[in-house]
């Protein structure tokens, strides 16, 4: 299946939940924030969502700024 | 005399904010943020890099400090709208700095899409402070939207210039009601000094700390100009005169004087 994170196009082999997506990402779940197909998913609801085909993710964290 | 910076519903002592972008590290950053005294910080969104594992930079901001997020990267109010959502969902509270840039060169706002996340984002409970260019026209309309401040530039970001748009600022010093904040272009506390002494309410600095050879010694030295800035134009500056000198001291009863 293919998805669409942060602008890329990615492979997934087998069903995958957000949460476990990012987890597979390497990702801290508490210095980030997702956009699920324009959506903006809490993350108590991230291990409930599951990936489908064509998902849009945006995700993003915290950086220097002035 | 206690002189707050009231902004946003909220009263504070300091009017140095700060920015976090450019630091040599988060280390060097939070020492920076200590000495500068800045109670509001800033912050900014970008797409995670999942090769880096990086320290969080909320981690390095002291718990007192009102964070407020820009929305640097957005290119129109839509995207300026979305990452204030974004911003708010990741903890980072409700305030917010409005940056709409679509010239890559001069990095010079876009007063009209800014002006549209302004009126779409105070509508749903954001503290809304919008960096502008410095136009009295525009500036009203932010403050009839409900911008809790304004923040026009002094000179593009980044660049260390001063406050090359002083008298337009000065318009809007006494015009506008709410907080006018000078960001971006503050090189030199001596200009920032210089933004406070016409009567600005803050200023907003980043670069100037973070890219000195020592960020930690420049934030002390931004915060005293800032002070000192604020201090000169409470107790009512003296007009210039002409070129002619006017005495301080007595000009009579001394030597030479005539019986």
């Amino acid at each position: 299946m293919l998805i669409r994170v942060n602008g890329k196009e990615e492979q997934i082999d087998q069903p995958l939940s957000l949460k476990e997506l990012v987890l597979r990402k390497g990702l801290q779940l508490d210095r980030i924030v997702i956009e699920h197909n324009g959506v903006i998913l809490p993350r108590s609801s991230w291990g409930s969502v599951r990936l489908t085909e064509k998902d849009t993710l945006e995700i993003v964290s915290f950086v220097g700024g002035g | 005399m206690e002189d707050l910076f009231r902004v946003g519903g909220r009263e504070f002592q300091s009017r140095l904010l700060l920015g976090t972008g450019k630091f040599a590290n988060y280390a060097v950053m939070k020492k920076a943020i200590e000495e500068s005294g800045s109670d509001i910080v800033t912050v900014a969104l970008r797409r995670v890099d999942p090769g880096s594992q990086a320290d969080n930079i909320l981690d390095f901001i002291p718990p007192q400090c009102t964070l407020m997020t820009n929305t640097s990267g957005a290119r129109d109010a839509d995207e300026a709208i979305r990452i204030a959502r974004l911003a708010k969902a990741g903890g980072a509270g409700n305030w917010i700095k409005i940056e709409v840039v679509q010239d890559n060169k001069y990095l010079l706002p876009e007063n009209l899409e800014t002006l549209k996340a302004v009126e779409v984002l105070v509508k749903e409970g954001f503290v809304v402070l919008p960096y502008m260019s410095p136009d009295l026209s525009m500036a009203r309309r932010m403050e009839d939207a409900g911008a809790a401040a304004v923040m026009p530039l002094g000179a593009p970001i980044g660049s260390n210039r001063g406050i090359k748009t002083r008298e337009l600022v000065e318009i809007m010093v006494r015009e506008i009601k709410v907080p006018v904040i000078v960001d971006a272009g503050i090189g030199s506390p001596s200009q920032a000094c210089e933004c406070m002494e016409i009567g600005c309410a803050a200023v907003l600095v980043n670069t100037a700390v973070a890219i000195s050879e020592n960020p930690v010694q420049m934030a002390s030295a931004f915060r005293d100009a800032v002070m000192a800035g604020r201090r000169a134009y409470l107790s009512g500056i003296p007009e210039k005169g002409g070129l002619s000198g006017v005495a301080s001291s007595p000009l009579t009863g001394f030597l030479g004087d005539e019986k």
